[in-house]
């Protein structure tokens, strides 16, 4: 577990009763985020998104699989995240944590609900063998907020994917319907703030991601934290990570 | 399964109930004799077992607090709970519900008053018809009022979501499969704190809205079965 100071902690309380945080931003500001895609030939799609220090690249594999017994007819989405021990002096090697699987699940929550692969339109041989598409996401380098730096690769990582070069691939390209964004919202001290950094993650009583599409729909969520919301934090933190997830859309090359 | 072809009719859902209408809820405190507290609940057809042991010693002892206790939850499905056998054994989904349900109930409890020690809840489920996470929620949490842990208050929690383009509360299996939407809801009723959201679907902002009404008041009617049930072993007669 991530360690902070008490005197750290009173420190970035403090600022916050002043209407500032610990790192300058104002309350409904993102870090500097970059985005880069295609940095990886042997991946079918891939990107590498920065905000701030925290680093996320997302790899995207399109291979042949066996489709599920009660969907024949439906291709496969795989979405793992691995918290490298290069990331963090508290991730260690092993099998996946529990942040990790809740990571994971929350980037394949937004993508699967958005529907916004046409996995419907990828069998192969019905009920034999159907297109899986894998999004790997590789934590590089952990500064705060992996779950919007993580979704944002994924989108990213698939705006960028070309389909498999195989003569099963029947669709005209790969193409996304929608692109779904994720935004987290910390609260510490009853304020509401966007994309936590690390230290302000370590005082945080609790946080909310909610994951858009572009016509402004909610398509996932997740609480977390071990603080309560009200609800005018929900309703609050709704319009806020509405308004960010356009920002962030079009940074991943969306509309 | 198969869909139906409609899961709402003349603005009755498939099992007769209103939109807004939850299911039968049974809730008893206290059915096992060698936990600390335990808890059985029985939403539709839901069966789910919640056990607390603890305060207890940390084990094993690297993961003990110096400052707090520990609150450890597992949250498992029976294999013979669902449709197909289930593999027994911690999943992906399952590793995920005892987070979310472990932080739904860390907002009401005093863990600085038992620094090294766990808190043990243990939530079984038994036979599964879509909410166990919520069932399971508010069954551990009548476990720890009646294991005697300090309390704030309970916790009390419900599913909302949206079945051929309604907002309805505490979704069957049927309804959740073939849904649009799923969003199960914890809260501390009395104060309106929310201490477990997630949702996956779709909602406009106006349903999101309508569904946060739903979800308000199931949980207030989860909120008195539990504190009837706690009455009902503890009330001197």
């Amino acid at each position: 577990m991530e360690v902070i100071s008490r005197i750290r902690r009173d420190y970035i309380l403090h600022l916050l009763q002043q209407g500032k945080r610990v790192d300058g931003r104002a309350f409904d500001q993102f870090r500097t985020v970059t985005v880069e895609k295609g940095l990886i030939k042997t991946a079918n799609g891939s990107a590498m998104v920065k905000i701030g220090g925290t680093q996320v690249m997302a790899g995207v594999k399109i291979e042949k699989g066996e489709p599920f017994p009660d969907q024949p007819e439906e291709g496969i989405l795989v979405v793992n995240a691995e918290l490298l021990p290069l990331a963090s002096p508290t991730f260690e090697p092993g099998p996946p944590s529990e942040e990790a699987i809740e990571l994971a699940r929350v980037v394949d929550r937004g993508i699967r609900e958005s529907k916004c692969i046409e996995l419907e339109k990828m069998a192969i041989t019905p009920g034999e063998e159907v297109w899986t598409v894998f999004i790997d996401i590789y934590v590089l380098d952990h500064d705060g907020n992996l779950i919007d730096a993580s979704a944002l690769a994924a989108l990213s990582a698939l705006i960028d994917t070309k389909p498999p070069a195989d003569e099963a691939w029947k669709l005209p390209g790969f193409s996304l319907r929608k692109f779904p964004v994720a935004v987290t919202l910390a609260k510490i001290n009853g304020q509401l703030l966007v994309d936590p950094c690390l230290e302000e993650e370590q005082v945080m009583d609790a946080r909310l991601t909610m994951t858009f599409t572009e016509d402004g729909a909610l398509c996932a969520m997740q609480k977390g934290g071990s603080g309560s919301l009200t609800r005018e934090d929900v309703e609050r933190a709704f319009r806020m990570a509405r308004q960010k997830s356009e920002e962030l859309r079009r940074l991943a090359g969306g509309p | 399964m198969n869909r139906p072809e409609k899961l709402i009719v003349d603005g009755r859902r498939l099992d007769g109930r209103a939109p807004d209408e939850m299911r039968s809820l049974k809730i008893v405190a206290g059915p096992l004799q060698r936990a600390d507290g335990s808890a059985y609940v029985e939403l539709g057809n839901n069966k789910v077992l919640a056990a607390v042991y603890g305060p207890r010693e940390m084990h094993p002892k690297h993961e003990a607090e110096p400052d707090h206790c520990i609150l450890r939850c597992r949250y498992m499905m029976a294999p013979f709970s669902v449709e197909e056998r289930k593999r027994p054994g911690p999943d992906r989904r399952s590793m995920e519900i005892s987070k979310v349900i472990r932080e739904a109930l860390e907002p009401v409890l005093f863990l600085e008053y038992y620094p090294r020690a766990v808190i043990d809840v243990f939530v079984e489920v038994l036979q599964a018809d879509a909410g166990t996470r919520t069932a399971g929620i508010n069954a551990a949490a009548v476990a720890l009022a009646d294991a005697g842990i300090p309390m704030k208050d309970l916790v009390s929690s419900i599913a909302v979501g949206k079945v051929d383009g309604t907002v309805v509360l505490d979704l069957t299996k049927m309804e959740d499969q073939f849904g649009e939407t799923d969003m199960p809801v914890a809260m501390i009723a009395r104060r309106k704190e929310i201490t477990l959201l997630q949702m996956d679907g779709h909602f406009t902002e106006e349903e999101f809205r309508h569904a946060l009404d739903l979800a308000f008041r199931g949980c207030e009617k989860v909120y008195e079965a539990q504190r009837q049930a706690l009455k009902e072993k503890y009330m001197v007669r």
